[in-house]
């Protein structure tokens, strides 16, 4: 990989970024601290809706990060071409966005101070259990695949690494997908179709993100990406977003019809008040309907901007997807006594509110800050923009014209 | 890890003196049974200093509705005082609930009814699965409790629970009882009142229940077939909370 | 994963006896602890072993008591706060002449204890109920 000198604007436009990372993950770190002093008294949690904020952060980065992954996957196990440069750059996102949406969730532990008894004393019966394993594998392997990729010696294992970094992925999405799926006191969630829902959801939240990385990259670089490739990875995106409706219709589907969970279904679809306005507007109009749009439209998705917003309208939309999703779930009532009316000092059988309260948003923006800092930290160190080489792609047949 | 394993191997190696002795309690208590009264104050002996709790044994609980009052909150607040849950909270969704009164009206018919719910003791508790260090965590009695030195605040036993028995503790307390530590950060539930039942009490519930003369509430060991639970499970029609779910719990119903 | 824990234990105790001896050496600048003893002469064991290693036959009586369901052991922490307890305050915490409070605040050790175990000796605390729902029913948060 050739070096080149920084330029002084550049050298500039480093520190800055640095600094504004640096001060956003501080701030989340310090919220994190405010929360654990006073107790989670001062957050918006409560006793029924109990998984806020930081969870729906820390969820969406865990399962970015697996899907993030796709693209160097695409490039060793599948052998495209196209996808082979964006390998580094992928791999290095991967563990930064796990690294992230762990922080995120641990330093909403009520003990967070014992963080490590998480690690001494695992319980196999819990997905949660596993997923202290699945974790740290993780690292791991993409560790190695990166290093067979950057390091000449070791390029002949980069097909293997690649490979069983991809396995591994699709496992621990499954893992996620999992702590819900298991959860069969509750209507929102026992349902095994959660776990290849998951996946879907980690492809398009991943390659969404990659997009909007490379862009910027891209730009500060003063570069273009290739109509081609630029073509071959919004369809790829498209693609991603409609499988991901997909999935929702036949998990809504199937709670009503299948698991006639049809008083739920009501609440998150019809009368719940914020989840059905963050599902359909937020999910399926901004994140999914407007997306497909821009990125289909014959002419609007050759214009510039077009192919970052609808990824950038992606991650929105997921986001709103996982609050319905994860906060939904909780406010609805426990279902203890079916045909009957339930009132109690304990708000049995009524529908829980939740308003997060700062610290909760600083923290789960901090978490994204400490992404933020660390991608830009590692770009810069390891020079991972992805460089197409023409002379190859054409070779490959990718270039027509 | 390890010293977990070393424990129960503790508990392995002594098992063979302990069960004979566990029988000849179990004798003693079937005795106590067939005088009348007597288990009314005594479920049993208090175990011997050194004794652990035992696997023959499954406590339990038969709550009688047709007896329990809309309205009556005696054994809430009995539970609180024997607990120390004292603390005032700002928001009262962030207070915790070992045991609360629920009311619940049968939509087609009209008919009511009232009841204690608190944790029910699963034999196959989803808190303690999916608790990923094992804090969650079932007593070889049946008694499911969480180990507040372990337990790391995660709220994944919330999620799990179907009674919403669990509640998470949001601030710092200062004002425990000695026999019953809780503190911030930490998930809690109904204990069974554990630390009675250990000296051969009812728990505080129970008594009270009791002493106030409504007697919807009866405490004791469901796999001994002279206990008066057991005789009584046995004659009439129970019920368990969401028995679609297959949890054999220890907390049983009847009148609904 | 227990290798970790046992090389945390491990330096842990390394720490605090080489703490220990230099109190004992009278070498530190730090002014030496003031504990006042209540009971003397009463502990379930000597004052070496307990220095040494209270923290593990705490350890070991909270894994038994609190998963297996042992009672009456010897060691208890409730024991100890009824022993320890000061005689003015009442406690074994809130200033550093109070008993656990004093060698743990020289010994730079964090007490984890407290935060869910009562500090004060005899201590009886009320309970307050949440109100019955017939009134906060209508409560909606
Ligand atoms: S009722 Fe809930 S808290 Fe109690 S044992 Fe069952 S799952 Fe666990
Ligand atoms: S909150 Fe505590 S008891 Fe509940 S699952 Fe997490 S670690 Fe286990």
């Amino acid at each position: 990989m050739k070096i080149e000198q920084y330029t002084p604007a550049e050298e500039r436009l480093f520190y800055v970024l640095l600094a504004l990372g640096g001060l956003v993950s501080a701030i989340g770190l310090a919220a994190a601290y405010y929360m654990e002093h006073f107790g989670h008294a001062v957050t918006g949690m409560t006793n029924q809706v109990f998984w806020g904020l930081p969870h729906v952060f820390g969820i969406f980065l865990i399962v970015a990060a697996s899907g993030v992954l796709n693209v160097a996957s695409i490039g060793s196990v599948f052998g495209k071409k196209v996808y082979k440069p964006r390998a580094p750059l992928s791999g290095l996102l991967a563990i930064i966005m796990l690294a992230a949406g762990l922080a995120i969730i641990m330093l909403d532990l009520g003990r967070a101070d014992r963080v490590l008894i998480a690690a001494t004393h695992v319980n196999l019966t819990s997905v949660f259990g596993w997923n202290m394993i699945l974790y740290p594998v993780f690292f791991g392997l993409v560790g190695l695949y990166l290093w067979t990729l950057m390091d000449r010696r070791m390029n002949a294992y980069y097909k293997a690494a690649g490979f069983s970094a991809f396995i591994w992925r699709l496992v621990m999405t499954t893992g996620t997908g999992s702590i819900f799926g298991f959860v069969v006191a509750r209507q929102a969630y026992q349902s095994a179709i959660l776990a290849p829902m998951f996946i879907i959801m980690s492809f398009a939240w991943g390659l969404a993100v990659f997009l909007l990385v490379q862009r910027s990259m891209y730009s500060w670089n003063n570069m273009v990406l290739h109509p081609a490739v630029r073509q071959r990875l919004k369809n790829l995106l498209g693609t991603f977003i409609a499988a991901v409706l997909y999935f929702v219709i036949v998990y809504h589907l199937t709670n009503l019809y299948y698991a006639k969970q049809v008083a739920f279904e009501h609440f998150i679809l019809v009368s719940g008040g914020i989840y059905p306005v963050l599902f359909w507007g937020g999910y399926v109009l901004l994140g999914t309907l407007l997306p497909l749009f821009l990125l289909y439209h014959p002419a609007i998705w050759k214009k510039s901007g077009a192919v970052s917003v609808a990824a950038a309208l992606t991650i929105v939309g997921g986001l709103c997807q996982l609050y319905v999703f994860i906060i939904g779930g909780q406010a609805f009532p426990l279902e203890m006594f079916p045909g009957m009316e339930v009132t109690s000092s304990f708000f049995d059988g009524a529908i829980g509110t939740y308003v997060p309260s700062l610290p909760e948003i600083l923290l789960s923006v901090g978490g994204l800050g400490i992404g933020f800092t660390l991608t830009v930290v590692g770009v810069r160190v390891l020079r991972f923009l992805p460089q197409d080489d023409l002379a190859m792609l054409t070779d490959a047949g990718y270039l027509h014209d | 890890m390890s010293e977990r394993n070393q424990t129960e191997q503790d508990s392995g190696n002594g098992g063979a003196s302990r069960r004979n002795f566990i029988g000849a309690v179990a004798a003693a208590g079937g005795l106590a049974a067939i005088a009348p009264g007597i288990h009314l104050v005594q479920v049993s002996q208090a175990r011997p200093a050194g004794e652990g709790a035992s696997k023959a044994v499954r406590w339990g609980m038969l709550i009688d509705t047709t007896k329990c009052a809309s309205g009556c909150n005696d054994c809430v607040k009995a539970c609180a005082t024997e607990n120390g849950i004292n603390e005032t909270v700002k928001d009262a969704r962030q207070g915790s609930q070992w045991i609360r009164k629920i009311d619940i009206k049968e939509v087609k018919t009209g008919t009511t009814h009232s009841l204690p719910m608190m944790c029910q003791h699963c034999a196959n508790p989803p808190c303690v699965d999916v608790c990923p260090t094992g804090a969650s965590m079932k007593r070889a009695d049946g008694i499911v409790l969480v180990d507040r030195h372990i337990c790391i605040g995660c709220r994944y036993c919330m999620l799990a629970c179907p009674y919403k028995a669990r509640s998470f503790v949001h601030q710092a307390l200062t004002e425990q009882n000695p026999e019953v530590p809780r503190g911030q950060g930490c998930v809690e539930s109904c204990t069974f009142c554990v630390h009675r039942i250990d000296k051969g009490q009812q728990p505080a519930c129970v008594e009270t229940c009791t002493q106030a003369g409504h007697n919807a509430m009866l405490f004791g060991d469901l796999n001994d077939p002279n206990s008066e639970i057991a005789r009584r499970v046995a004659q009439v029609t129970t019920t368990q909370v969401r028995a679609d779910l297959k949890l054999d719990l220890g907390v049983r119903y009847q009148g609904i | 994963m227990p290798s970790t824990f046992r090389l945390a234990v491990a330096v842990f105790s390394a720490v605090a006896a080489l703490v220990s001896s230099g109190a004992v050496a009278g070498e530190s600048r730090v002014p030496k602890p003031a504990i006042t003893i209540e009971n003397p002469g009463k502990c379930v064991a000597p004052v070496d072993e307990m220095r040494r290693n209270h923290m593990d036959m705490l350890k070991h009586t909270r894994d038994k008591t609190m998963r297996d369901g042992v009672r009456g052991m010897k060691t208890s922490l409730n024991g100890c706060i009824e022993c320890h307890a000061s005689k003015k305050t009442g406690s074994v915490l809130g200033s550093n002449e109070n008993f656990c409070q004093s060698c743990h605040a020289y010994a730079a050790v964090k007490l984890d204890c407290w935060d869910c175990h009562q500090p004060k000796a005899g201590y009886k605390a009320t309970g307050t109920a949440p109100a019955g729902h017939a009134s906060t029913a209508g409560a909606k948060p």
